[in-house]
């Protein structure tokens, strides 16, 4: 697709949401039998898949540390998750996002709870539409808590973005492309940051205007991962009804 | 109330001296740190619905042998870490060169965690009388979180599931569960345990089991043109039960609780009138 003449008309973006309005939001818990925890999301376009294993043993075992687990994070994208079939296997783009978005999850982690062990997870990219990075850490993070691993909070994420001289939550594909600005951002519900980046220009305004942004659509993420993980068990557990 | 389901990072309590297991301490007040059922009665702590088993010392676990190593057996015991069995902690003394004589890969024991230093090196004995390697049965997992849950408040639980189905069950701390009876009741109690795991965090659980199990009885008395069939069944199971029997009889009970005894008696009673009268005749 070329460039759309403008990217917002009237206030409306090109796939008819306001500029703080995310993309709609899917999420399924435990899709997984071998995985001790999973998550299907879905983002708008984005389809996303995370899976977590462990603590387990590590293999190699140099990579174990002997005070805290180590958390190993693999964001990889199917070769149909895009239009133009993609190269099969870890490029540069994503042993990056696979960096960044494990250390937007680290630091919930209670990693020294389970030394010399291991905690893989794995984010398979099943259909991609600008912000896979920020799908992957909400599915990873649900994916977590579903394994039962100690955590200080869940982690949500979401991006924030220009174009056409205007700050969009969210970005889609196109907006991604022709817009000016990227930053996504992944914080805790009590609002620490722990995954920022940023592609593009903004001023110091418009940065901290996005950042509130974004804040708003972590938290508006971070209760519907909430939601999602009660409702596996829902319907099973009501009110005082627990021994 | 005074359970619900929470998530990580949920607030719980203010008062940072109540915080128990599942929970962490931020600032004076207390949040859950896993994803599971918080009780706030008496003390603030969350059981996770999932996750790993953590070897403590004290807990008496089912291991598998993996290796057999120069003075170690070293153990699987469901968990990230592994366990090691000492030559010196086996009830005899035995030479290193016989180790596989006693204990060989795949072999499974009860065993009692001694110690756990903070690398997670977990030692375990079989210096106990209730120690001993497994040599019958059935050993299923379950989720190690739903272990207190499947044994019930003092063993109501497993009293009741033990009574019920004829079987004798050891459940180890690890989430491995050893089961031994016949045929049948083995098939049912498997059944059970599972249902058990399953249900555990749903209310009035212990009710439902009765019912579960009452139901599952009747559904195997009310078939009597089957019998013909379950009889052979039967026969062909009890062959490899037979030679069970032998070892089980003495070795079970040493396990088991004091309420054994008086449980195996019944099992006995139950017993004859049934199918098993004939073909265990000559055993009495």
């Amino acid at each position: 697709m070329s460039k759309p003449e403008k990217l917002i008309e009237n206030g409306i973006r090109l796939d008819g949401r306001k500029p703080d309005e995310i993309r709609p939001i899917k999420i399924k818990v435990g899709v997984l039998n071998r995985a001790d925890g999973s998550c299907y999301f879905e983002f708008g376009g984005n389809k996303v898949i995370a899976a977590v294993y462990g603590p387990r043993e590590v293999h190699p075992r140099h990579q174990q540390k002997s005070t805290s687990a180590v958390v190993r994070y693999r964001y990889n994208m199917a070769s149909f998750s895009v239009e133009e079939r993609k190269r099969p296997g870890p490029d540069r783009r994503s042993i990056e996002v696979s960096k960044v978005s494990r250390e937007a999850l680290e630091p919930v982690i209670f990693e020294e709870y389970f030394p010399r062990s291991a905690i893989d997870i794995f984010v398979e990219v099943l259909q991609a539409d600008a912000g896979t990075r920020t799908a992957g850490i909400n599915a990873a993070s649900i994916a977590l808590a579903d394994a039962g691993i100690p955590m200080k909070s869940l982690v949500s994420a979401c991006a924030v973005g220009k174009v056409d001289d205007t700050l969009v939550l969210d970005l889609n594909k196109d907006e991604d492309n022709y817009g000016q600005a990227d930053m996504p951002i992944a914080m805790t519900p009590d609002g620490k940051i722990t995954l920022l980046q940023m592609d593009g220009h903004l001023t110091r305004d418009e940065f901290k205007e996005g950042l509130e942004m974004a804040k708003s659509g972590c938290m508006a993420i971070a209760e519907m991962q909430k939601a999602a993980l009660l409702e596996k068990y829902s319907g099973q557990i009501g009110g005082d009804a627990i021994e | 109330m005074d359970k619900k389901l929470v998530i990580p990072g949920e607030f719980l309590s203010d008062d940072a001296n109540l915080a128990d297991e599942g929970t962490y301490v931020e600032e004076g007040k207390v949040f859950s740190s896993v994803f599971g059922i918080a009780s706030l009665k008496n003390h603030v702590r969350v059981v996770p619905l999932s996750g790993k088993y953590i070897p403590r010392p004290g807990d008496m676990i089912i291991g598998i042998v993996t290796e057999v190593s120069f003075s170690n057996w070293i153990v699987d015991i469901r968990s990230p870490y592994e366990g090691l069995l000492h030559i010196s902690e086996f009830p005899r003394r035995i030479e290193n060169t016989d180790m596989s004589k006693y204990l060989k890969v795949g072999d499974a024991i009860i065993t009692l965690v001694t110690d756990v230093d903070p690398s997670m090196k977990v030692e375990l004995t079989l210096n106990d009388q209730r120690l001993r390697q497994i040599k019958e049965g059935r050993i299923i997992d379950v989720t190690p979180s739903k272990v207190p849950r499947l044994i019930g408040r003092s063993g109501s639980m497993i009293a009741m599931l033990k009574n019920e189905t004829n079987c004798n069950i050891f459940i180890g701390q690890n989430g491995r569960v050893w089961i031994t009876g016949k045929g049948k009741d083995l098939e049912l109690a498997v059944k059970a345990i599972l249902k058990i795991e399953r249900e555990s965090h749903v209310s009035g659980l212990t009710d439902r089991l009765t019912r579960f199990l009452k139901e599952e009885k009747d559904k195997k008395e009310k078939k009597p043109g089957k019998e013909r069939v379950d009889k052979e069944e039967t026969r062909i199971e009890d062959k490899t039960e037979e030679k069970i029997e032998e070892k089980s009889e003495e070795n079970v009970e040493a396990v088991e609780e004091e309420k054994q005894p008086e449980e195996h008696e019944k099992a006995e009673e139950k017993k004859s009138g049934g199918i098993l009268d004939e073909l265990l005749g000559d055993e009495k």
